[in-house]
Order: C-alpha cells, then sequence, then structure tokens
C-alpha cells in the first residue's frame, strides 16, 4: 500500500496490484485507478509543464475537464498518444506513460525561463511581436514558433489500430448516468422504447460515484448503483455504453458517440477496433451532463498540489487516494466542505476552510468544529509557495468593506479550490439550443431547445441529488410520451449545496503582477484578459482569440466562465450581455482514427472495376482513377517508357487493331411510344427520323445552353434507344433525365432503366477489326454497306448475345461490343485470341486520347468545361434546327452566347513539332505584350501524336474560328513557344477511313 | 467458330475464391456473421403503372407475384420475388436462367400497355448476410435503421453502404415466408450490388466483421 492510500476507500480493488510507468519510473497502482489516481497514491502531483510559461502543473481534477495533467501514451509502435487526460486514462498493467512539454527534463526545464520573462510575454505577444521584419517570418520566427508551440508530440508511425463507425436509431438517447440520466433512462425504458444511455466513464453513476454515504430509496449509492445497472443491463431495449463520449450534437437530433473499447486493455485481440463511433439518430434527447467546478482565481492557483474540491473528493471516494496530509480549503461554496469532511474522516489532516463568505451554514461550522477543522471565513487566498508542490497559503482576512488586512501564512501539502459549479452545456449548445443566465448560479443553462430535446439534473442548474433524480425521471417519462409516469426515488443525507461567485479573490497585493490563472492549459491570466479589453477588445470571441481563453484541447471547460465575467467587469457589462463563446464540437479531444473509421487503405474510397480488369492487371496495365473507376491506362512491355507503349498502342491501332476496355461508359435504357420525342426534347440532336438500326452522335446541354455530358446513341426499335453517357456522367445524366421527366414533362410515356453495368463494353478499332470479329458473330452482316458506320445491332457473338455497334472514336474502322457483363472477359479473351493474327494489341486510356484528339473529338470536361456551347466546340451540327425545343436552346439564343468572340475550340501545331503543350497553359497574342498580358485562351488537350510524327493540340481561343492560321504564344515554364491555330481535325480530314 | 461455355459466367466476386473459403455448415452456426454470394440471380427490372389492374394482372399471371404497392416490400411466391424500388419500379429476382421466358412473358402479356422489361441479372451480384450480428455489421454501412419494428423480414430498401449503393432485402425467415420467427435473432439479408461496387463492398463488408466471428457460405 503506497503512502496516500486509503484502506476501504473507493472503488478500486486492493488485490489487483499494476505495474505502470510514467517518466521512466516504476510505480504501482490498483485495478481501477486512473493514471491521475495511482501518481496521487505514490504522493506525485507535479505531472507536466505548462504550454506558454513552462511552469510546473499538477492535477486539477478527476474528470474531463483536465487542463494540466496531459500525458503522452505509447502502447507500441504506431500507436503513440500525446495530450492524454491522466485524470480519465484507465490504469492497466504495463501503462507506459510520460510528461510533456519540457526540455531537457520534467524538474530542470529551460522553457522555464519563459515564467521569469513572463511581463515580456503578455496576451496577443506573438500578434504584436513577430511582425518585424516581415522576410524573417517565414525563416525564423515561424519555425521557432512552430517547434516551440503545441502540446505533446504528434506520432509519425502510421496508426496501427483498427477503427469502426456504425450508425444507430433509438427512440431516447441519454447524455450521461449520473443520477439525473439514469433516472431518465429507468423510467424511459420502462415502456419497452429503444433507449441509448453513453457514459463517457467506465462505469455508470456520475456523481455517485465520489458520494457513497448518501442514501437513495433506503439503499446504499452504490448499491443503489448496482441495482439500476442490473436493471437497465436486463431490458433487452436498452443500449447501455459506457467509455463512450457524447462528441457533438447535430441537426435533427444526430449526435456523435465515441466508444472506447480497447484503450483500458493490457493487450487486446488485433481483431478488436480500439474505438466505435457512433451516428446516433434519436427522436429524442435527453443531456444529463452534469457539472463543472470552477476553480478561483488567485496569484499561484496553479501551483502543483492545488485542485478543485470535488476532485479531491472523488480521488479518496472513488479511488481510495488522499491527495494530502496536510490539506487546505479556499471556497466559495457548500461543496468543498464535503471534501474537507471526507477527508478528515478518512485520516487526511486537514488544515483549515478558508471561506470567502462571511456567514457559512451553521451546520457546515459545526461539522468542521467537530473534526476540529479550523474555518476561516470572510477570508481570502493570496498566494501559494513551493516549488514542485504546495507547501504554504498566503492568507488574509477581508473586512466588510472589501479591505483586505494584514497575511498569515499556512503550511499544507494540498490545496483545494471551489468557486462553484458550472452546468456542462455543451452538448445543448451544439444543437444551437439558447442559453439562459441564472443570476442565482452565476451560469448559463439550457433555455429554449433547438431540437427534440430535454435537460436534467446538474447540467439543467439543477443542483442536488432529489432534485436531479426527479428531473430526470420527468424527463424520461415525458420522453416516452403518456405511457411514461416518472419514477418516484426518496433521497436522505443530502448535503447543503449553495455558493456565491467571485473574481478575482480580492488581495492586498498589485494584482498586475498575480499569476492568477484562467485557462491553465493555454497559460492565460486574469491580467491577460483585462489587457485585451484594455486594448480595445469588446467581443468576447475577440478576447478569447486574442489571449487564447478557451482555446487548447480542453476547449475552456473550467475557464469559460471565469474569463467571461473578467471580461465582463473590464467592459463594465453584465455577464449576459458579453454572451459566452461558441461550444463546438468535439466535446474532448477526439482521435483521427474515430472520424477516419473504414475509409483508409484500399476502402479509403471506392474503386470501382469492370468484369475485364483482372485481365488488364495480369497484362501488366497501369491504372488511372477515371470518376471512381480504375481504369488502364496503358499497357507497358517490359521495359517500355509510358510514351513508348502509348506510341506503339496508337500504331497498332492506326495499321492493324487495337482492343479497348469500354465498359465503364454510361448507359441507359429509354424506352417507350414517347422515346423519340423525349430525346428530341433531351439532347440537341434530331431523333425522329433516325431509323432503328442506326446511331446518332448526341449532345446534351443544361437549360444555360453549355455542353453537359456527351455520347453515342443507338435506336434498337422504334420505342427503344440505347444511351450512352460519358463515363463521369453516367449518375448524372440519367437524373437529369428522370427528373425532366418527371417534373416538366409527365405527359411524355418513357421509362427509364439503367443499364450501365448490365454491358460490358468492348471497342475494336483499327482496319483489321471486320475480319476479327467476323468469324466470331452470328446473325449480323458485317459487311460494309448492311452495316455501315453508325448503326447498331443485335446478335451474337461466340453465342453470347450482344448490341454490336459500329461507331469509332479513333477515326479508324471501329466496332463497340456490348455483350453482358458476365461474358466481358470470355469474350474480351476470344478477340485476343482471334486478334493474334492481326497483332491486336490492348490499348488504355491514354492512347485512347490521343487519337480522339487527333480526329478532333471532344472529351466533355477537358475540352469543355461547362462554359462552352456546341458552336464553341465547333457541333453546331449537331443542333436539331428545326426542333421547336430543347434543354438549353433558349439560352443559346442569347446575345451573349452568339458572340464571335467567345472562346472557341481550334486546333494547335506548335512551331517546333516535338514541343508537346502542357494542358492548362495560357495563351496569349504575342511574346511581347505589357505585362499582365491579356490571355486569350488556353490549351485543353495536348499530346504527341504517333501517326503525325509530331505534337498536336486543343485550345480554346477568344474568336478561334475565324483565327486559323495565325500565330499566337504559349508561355510555359523556361519558354514562350509559337503555334499556329489550326482546323481540330489533324488525321483524316475527310473520314475516308471510317467509310470501308 | 469460337463459341464460349455459358459455365465462365463469370461474377464480379469469381477472383475471390469464395466457394473454396466456404467454412463447413458448424463453423457457419457458430459464427456472429456469415456472408456468402449468390452470383448468377436472375433480375428483371419492371416499370408500369401500379394503378392500372390490367397491367398488375398481367404480371401474376406471368409471375404468379402480386407486385406489392406498399413502399419497400417483398412479394414472395416460390422462387420468384419482387421487390419494391418506386411506384412505378420493381425488380422481380429468381433463380438463374430465368431471364429469358421471364422478359419474353412479361413482354408478351404487357403488349399494348405502357410499360417497360429490362433484364439486368448481368448488373449486380448478390451478398447475402446471415447470423446474429447480421443487424450489426450491416449498421456499419447503412445509415437505415433495421431494428424488427422497423424493417423485419419481407421488407426491402435502396439506400447506401459505405461508399457504394444497394438493394437490400431481408428474406422471410428460413425462406418460406410463412413467418417472422428466428428472423430477429438470426436475420438474413441480401444486398443487391452492381458488379463493379462488388469487390469493394465484398473486402469492406469482410473487413467490417472482423470484430465478430465472420464465416464465409457457399452461397
Amino acid at each position: 500500500m503506497t503512502g496516500y492510500r486509503v484502506a476501504g476507500r473507493g472503488r478500486v480493488d486492493p488485490d489487483a496490484r499494476l505495474r505502470f510507468i510514467f517518466d521512466g519510473r516504476s510505480y504501482e497502482g490498483l485495478h481501477g485507478d486512473t493514471l491521475a489516481s495511482a501518481l496521487l497514491a505514490n504522493g506525485v502531483h507535479f505531472v507536466g509543464r505548462s504550454f506558454k510559461y513552462h511552469r510546473p502543473r499538477g492535477i486539477m481534477s478527476a474528470g474531463v475537464e483536465e487542463a494540466n495533467a496531459l500525458v503522452g501514451v505509447d502502447r507500441g509502435r504506431g500507436r503513440y498518444t500525446p495530450n492524454t487526460r491522466a485524470t480519465v486514462l484507465e490504469l492497466y498493467d504495463g501503462l507506459t506513460a510520460e510528461s510533456q512539454n519540457y526540455w531537457p527534463s520534467l524538474r530542470y526545464d529551460i522553457g522555464a525561463v519563459n515564467d521569469i520573462a513572463a511581463p515580456l510575454i503578455p496576451a496577443g505577444f506573438y500578434y504584436k511581436t513577430f511582425k518585424w521584419p516581415a522576410s524573417f517570418w517565414n525563416k525564423v520566427y515561424e519555425p521557432v514558433i512552430r517547434r516551440s508551440a503545441g502540446l505533446g508530440r504528434a506520432p509519425t508511425a502510421p496508426d496501427a489500430d483498427r477503427y469502426a463507425s456504425r450508425f444507430a436509431h433509438c427512440d431516447v438517447l441519454i447524455v450521461g448516468a449520473g443520477p439525473a440520466g439514469l433516472a431518465a433512462a429507468l423510467t424511459a425504458s420502462e415502456s419497452g422504447a429503444r433507449v441509448i444511455l453513453a457514459d463517457e466513464n467506465p462505469e455508470i453513476g456520475g456523481s455517485l460515484l465520489s458520494d457513497p454515504a448518501v442514501q437513495i430509496d433506503g439503499k446504499d449509492a452504490w448499491n443503489w448503483l448496482e441495482e439500476a445497472r442490473a436493471t437497465l443491463a436486463g431490458r433487452a431495449n436498452v443500449t447501455l455504453l459506457t467509455r463512450t463520449t457524447a462528441i457533438g450534437y447535430y441537426h435533427q437530433n444526430f449526435l456523435g458517440l465515441v466508444q472506447r473499447l480497447t484503450d483500458h486493455l493490457p493487450a487486446a485481440a488485433s481483431s478488436l477496433p480500439r474505438e466505435r463511433m457512433w451516428k446516433v439518430r434519436a427522436a429524442q434527447v435527453v443531456l444529463a451532463q452534469g457539472a463543472i467546478e470552477r476553480p478561483l482565481v488567485f496569484d499561484g492557483n496553479d501551483r502543483p498540489g492545488v485542485m478543485l474540491a470535488g476532485a479531491g473528493r472523488s480521488f479518496l471516494n472513488r479511488y481510495g487516494v488522499k491527495v494530502g496530509n496536510r490539506v487546505a480549503v479556499v471556497t466559495v461554496h457548500d461543496s468543498a466542505y464535503l471534501a474537507a469532511f471526507d477527508l478528515a474522516r478518512a485520516g487526511a489532516g486537514v488544515a483549515t476552510i478558508v471561506d470567502l463568505r462571511r456567514n457559512p451554514r451553521a451546520a457546515l461550522l459545526a461539522e468542521a468544529r467537530s473534526l476540529g477543522i479550523e474555518v476561516l471565513s470572510g477570508w481570502t487566498v493570496t498566494a501559494t509557495k513551493g516549488r514542485a508542490r504546495i507547501a504554504e497559503i498566503r492568507v488574509n482576512p477581508v473586512d466588510q468593506n472589501g479591505k483586505v488586512g494584514a497575511a498569515r501564512m499556512i503550511g499544507c501539502d494540498a490545496l483545494l479550490m471551489s468557486g462553484g459549479w458550472t452546468p456542462s452545456v455543451h452538448l445543448f449548445s451544439h444543437s444551437k439550443g439558447a442559453l439562459d443566465w441564472r443570476e442565482d448560479l452565476q451560469a448559463f443553462v439550457p433555455g429554449a431547445p433547438n431540437e427534440a430535446v430535454r435537460c436534467a439534473g446538474a447540467g439543467n442548474g439543477t443542483f442536488g441529488l432529489a432534485a436531479a433524480l426527479a428531473e430526470g425521471a420527468a424527463a424520461g417519462a415525458a420522453t416516452a410520451g403518456s405511457a411514461g409516469t416518472p419514477t418516484v426515488f426518496s433521497v436522505d443525507g443530502e448535503a447543503p449545496f449553495s455558493g456565491v461567485y467571485f473574481r478575482e479573490l480580492p488581495t492586498d497585493r498589485d494584482p498586475t503582477r498575480a499569476k492568477a490563472f484562467i485557462d491553465f492549459q493555454n497559460d492565460v491570466t486574469a491580467k491577460d484578459i483585462r489587457l485585451a479589453v484594455r486594448e480595445g477588445f469588446r467581443s468576447i470571441e475577440h478576447v478569447k482569440r486574442y489571449t487564447t481563453n478557451g482555446m487548447a484541447t480542453d476547449q475552456g471547460k473550467t475557464s469559460n466562465i471565469n474569463g467571461l465575467m473578467i471580461a465582463a467587469d473590464a467592459v463594465g457589462k453584465p455577464a449576459p450581455e458579453v454572451g459566452l463563446t461558441t461550444f463546438r464540437p468535439p466535446y474532448t479531444p477526439t482521435t483521427f482514427g474515430a472520424f477516419v473509421g473504414y475509409s483508409r487503405d484500399a476502402h479509403f474510397e471506392v474503386e470501382r472495376k469492370t468484369s475485364i480488369d483482372s485481365w488488364a492487371e495480369a497484362n501488366g496495365a497501369v491504372f488511372e482513377p477515371v470518376s471512381l473507376w480504375r481504369r488502364a491506362w496503358y499497357f507497358p512491355r517490359s521495359g517500355e517508357s509510358m510514351h513508348e507503349a502509348v506510341a506503339r498502342e496508337c500504331r497498332a491501332t492506326r495499321r492493324s487493331l487495337g482492343i479497348f476496355d469500354a465498359s465503364t461508359l454510361g448507359k441507359i435504357e429509354v424506352v417507350g411510344p414517347d422515346a423519340a420525342e423525349f430525346m428530341n426534347r433531351m439532347y440537341t440532336n434530331a431523333w425522329t427520323k433516325l431509323a432503328p438500326g442506326r446511331c446518332r452522335y448526341g449532345l446534351l446541354l443544361g437549360e444555360d445552353g453549355f455542353i453537359r455530358d456527351d455520347g453515342v446513341i443507338g435506336r434498337l426499335s422504334d420505342e427503344r434507344f440505347h444511351v450512352t453517357t460519358t463515363t463521369g456522367g453516367a449518375a448524372r445524366v440519367l437524373a437529369t433525365m428522370e427528373d425532366y421527366l418527371q417534373t416538366e414533362w409527365p405527359d411524355l410515356k418513357v421509362w427509364l432503366t439503367s443499364t450501365s453495368e448490365q454491358w460490358a463494353v468492348i471497342a475494336l478499332n483499327g482496319p483489321n477489326a471486320r475480319k476479327v470479329l467476323e468469324p466470331l458473330v452470328q446473325g449480323i452482316d458485317l459487311n460494309g454497306e448492311a452495316f455501315p458506320h453508325m448503326a447498331v445491332r443485335e446478335g451474337k457473338i461466340c453465342g453470347v448475345p450482344t448490341r454490336l455497334f459500329r461507331v469509332s472514336f479513333t477515326g479508324e474502322l471501329g466496332f463497340e461490343v456490348n455483350v453482358p457483363a458476365r461474358f466481358g472477359l470470355s469474350v474480351w479473351k476470344a478477340l485476343i485470341e482471334q486478334g493474334r493474327p492481326y497483332d491486336i494489341t490492348p490499348y488504355g486510356t491514354e492512347t485512347m486520347h490521343a487519337l480522339r484528339a487527333e480526329k478532333g473529338f471532344i472529351i466533355v470536361g477537358q475540352d469543355t468545361d461547362g462554359t462552352v456551347t456546341p458552336h464553341d466546340a465547333g457541333m453546331s451540327w449537331a443542333i436539331g434546327k428545326t426542333k421547336p425545343d430543347f434543354v438549353g436552346k433558349r439560352s443559346l439564343a442569347r446575345p451573349d452566347m452568339q458572340d464571335p468572340k467567345r472562346k472557341q475550340l481550334v486546333g494547335l501545331l506548335t512551331e517546333k513539332p516535338e514541343t508537346v503543350l502542357e494542358e492548362g497553359a495560357q495563351i496569349v497574342d504575342g511574346p511581347y505584350a505589357a505585362v499582365p498580358m491579356p490571355m486569350i485562351g488556353h490549351v485543353t488537350s495536348s499530346y504527341h501524336s504517333e501517326t503525325l510524327g509530331r505534337s498536336i493540340a486543343l485550345a480554346l481561343i477568344q474568336g478561334g474560328h475565324g483565327r486559323k492560321g495565325e500565330t499566337v504564344y504559349v508561355p510555359m515554364p523556361g519558354a514562350m513557344h509559337k503555334a499556329t491555330i489550326t482546323d481540330t481535325v489533324f488525321v483524316d480530314k475527310e473520314g475516308a477511313k471510317l467509310n470501308v | 467458330m469460337t463459341m464460349i461455355d455459358f459455365s465462365l459466367r463469370r461474377s464480379p466476386l469469381a477472383h475471390r475464391g469464395l466457394i473454396a473459403r466456404a467454412a463447413s455448415d458448424a463453423a457457419a452456426r457458430e459464427a456472429g456473421v456469415t456472408l456468402g454470394e449468390q452470383p448468377h440471380r436472375c433480375q428483371i427490372n419492371l416499370r408500369g403503372d401500379a394503378g392500372d389492374s390490367g397491367f398488375l394482372a398481367a404480371v401474376e399471371d406471368v409471375t404468379g407475384l402480386r407486385l406489392p404497392v406498399e413502399p419497400n416490400t417483398v412479394a414472395t411466391v416460390e422462387d420468384l420475388s419482387a421487390l419494391w424500388l418506386g411506384p412505378d419500379e420493381w425488380l422481380i429476382v429468381g433463380p438463374g436462367g430465368r431471364e429469358g421466358d421471364l422478359t419474353g412473358g412479361l413482354r408478351g402479356a404487357l403488349e399494348g400497355r405502357h410499360f417497360a422489361v429490362t433484364d439486368v441479372s448481368e448488373a449486380r451480384t448478390v451478398i447475402a448476410i446471415s447470423g446474429p450480428h447480421a443487424r450489426d455489421l450491416l449498421a456499419k454501412g447503412t445509415s437505415l435503421d433495421l431494428h424488427p419494428r422497423v424493417f423485419g423480414p419481407g421488407r426491402c430498401a435502396q439506400s447506401g453502404i459505405a461508399k457504394a449503393t444497394m438493394i437490400l432485402h431481408q428474406l422471410d425467415a428460413n425462406g418460406d415466408g410463412a413467418d417472422g420467427a428466428g428472423a430477429d435473432e438470426q436475420p438474413t439479408f441480401e444486398i443487391y450490388i452492381a458488379n463493379s461496387f462488388a469487390d469493394y463492398l465484398w473486402t469492406w463488408l469482410e473487413r467490417a466483421a472482423a470484430e465478430y466471428r465472420v464465416a464465409v457460405t457457399a452461397g
């Protein structure tokens, strides 16, 4: 048993001894301890240094609000977690943790010079100091600040843990399993409602865990608690989540909960996730978050050994640890007496209670007297002494006029402070509920809600056990509707709970020299806040940012109200008029892993694969992402560069035969008696006269007249069209069509069905394409006259049904073989086999792009950017001039859309044939124009053309159609390239290769 | 003349070797979740007017199915089911091989009406998920509420799962459609997933199920 452990107290298991290492030293703790309670049991208070002044800091709380005791926890490679609050870090055998923010050692820290230099580092120090000279910022100031700023060290190895996430639905979500939350859960779940009860602690109970003596329904608190737990666990409609923090409360009762599953275990199965994010949609929410004790503001209130009174009580009653052997108390609230009394009874020496109030309750004074505790009422604390731990406090009487009398020193090894309690309204505030100011509590409490939410207990400003239980039960009953009747609880032994509020404690010393901390984690003092107001900051949000008050990882849980009250005083306005800074999720620091969940590695994003993908992979394809698909980019042979591979693929396709997986094309079946009319209205082209068995290139515009999508569309019968879309546009085009059909033209008898995934598509291109197909195809006459360019036939290939399109995106004799997806790979392999005599060459998207560019075929989204009309793209031919209407027609008639100076698609040939322009490069008229040069367009597509043995490019240039033959310039890094504007078709301008 | 052997129909999960991986029945019974592929199901997309009693009757004549008109419900008769996808859209599913007679039969019976019958059997594969943790696994990927009070046997929905989209169907207990006994504790779900997403979803499901005991079944 270590020096500060109290036998018979707490919920720790005295027989389950654990070893742990802190800062390289081995200690013993008990199962049920936190790192904080185990360190205190070993007499260790000094556990870290502060952020700015590197002051020694101790453990100030026993919960999530901890601002000082932040440690790094090392669970092995890829499992280092910085900034963990020692007060919620459950002890396990072998735990290894280290303190933070010092160099070279916790005890001898060079950064502590900042404490001596404190007068030189006021609020806004960074804003004021690192201004000049400008060039110093990047090279000197920022690197130095970055090295010294920040808390803890970020891990560098990839996170080795797994993280889970899930959705959940319930009738009632209750946050907080203290008395109010338990009462709500017991009542709400009686009627069979689906209830989720979440609490951030390892076990339910909340304040009852620190208050074992009180009685509920005639039972000791902990017995009552165990019965409540068993009741809830026995109800199938209740999901009890411990170690689960509600981190954020979003619209329509959507809350994020993070459940910690393995951090408390010495070793966990690797199949188990470390944490699970619960994304909960609740019909009703009950918030029972409790309250957080306020620190008092006085010089030296941050010295190790100074802690919140409630924490002192928790360490004793919950963990069986006394925080000192000679404890002093300073308070403005009754609740601190309870800590003093419990400690005194446990044998810890309690020296003195300093109560700022002149007339504490007689009952408290009597009990103090009976325990031999001196009470100094109407006194103040004006300083503390001690280096690594508090050794003395300086106390002074305050007279009725507020005058501070002569000081007296009191020796102590711990100082408990209580400035009253702040209801935790964080989640309620996330949900945009209004906050009301309670003058009697000097605190904000939940006001008008913005969601289906009720608040209960201390978090609602309802203090006292009986009141919290009653309010919780009422909230639980209300969520169950008329079925619910609030359970009635009787309470015995409840202690008084009242107090007053003080900003800075009165002092006889110069307050401008006091280090009276408000925000312990960010080292913000009372005088920093007053300085900010003096310097002109009035908004509490500005004061927060200027001083960084409340901006540390604890998000101001202990500092916001103290900061607000001092700012309000300095501004000269009442606190509610100054208002509170915004609460933002997450409630407590949350791992990135919990947010990432399964979205990492191969599951970071969907990778769609075609039925032929496995062949491409086996044959050495290099892939590129195209929307969500992975597509074969090119097929390098051994030793080939990308350029060589693409050149070879281009040559083979133009000279003999190339094969290409075009399965990613979107496909939509448009069916019905009005199918042709529907197509007329959607696409720019005319469809009425397109005969069954023929295809047409279709152009789809938005209402604004700009090109949105394109594709070849085959008419299978009078009432059936097979529409193809771009790869990326498939879902969007179908949704657009369905939208028009349902909302604009419900009169049309048309059905739309996506068939994108039904068909695998194999494109065969090259002079020998027909020869390879002929032996494999049944029921289709492939002869050029029977099956001309831009025709579609249904038949069989290799015995498998096919929709065979004669189309070409390369300018060569081309076919697109549509077969049922499950046969895509088999047909592909059969074609490869059949094509061997012709040196059939698989090609990827890069060759496809280059070949189509040689023909001037556009790619929507590359050669168009959402501001290109059909005319701009040189495709006026695709517009059905006599059609009464189509989507975008009216916009095309606007004068601006017919401006001859619009950017128009043209070809570009560089002066030097080997120069391949950069796609996206800007185009200017002359190399010597004044800077900034007027930019007249940009390069949209650019390739080395293997067919021409030189580079080619497509570009959008102002008035380009009328400028063919003119010279323009393309500035690129290192050179200004000269180029001639040309037609967009570079190869086989008359299309002779298609008419075979 | 190269003819393709129809047995070479290749599902999008064929490369995963799932049949070879299939666990014994005993192992499957002890697993928290079982996963299996049903690779070649007949799937016919049907569009038509649910308000036209002649349309409903004609479909019933061919399939024996009374098309469900209540949203997100499924009608099942013997080995055919009709999944409600929208007020005028259904997915008729059945054993692989029925595609030809169903499309032909429906088109013939519906002649003269405004309808669309589209064979989409090749577009999606089916992943079956069963076991006591089946709901927990699905809850990791879908925001649908699958609680027995809300979803249950004979219901279907189109929604997202992980980063893909799916059609979800909870099967009747024991597949007989008679009652829901056992469906609460050992529900069986089927996910219809488009080919191109199948590999992503399968690997995602295996990974998300790792914390339960997962067994692969042969369909």
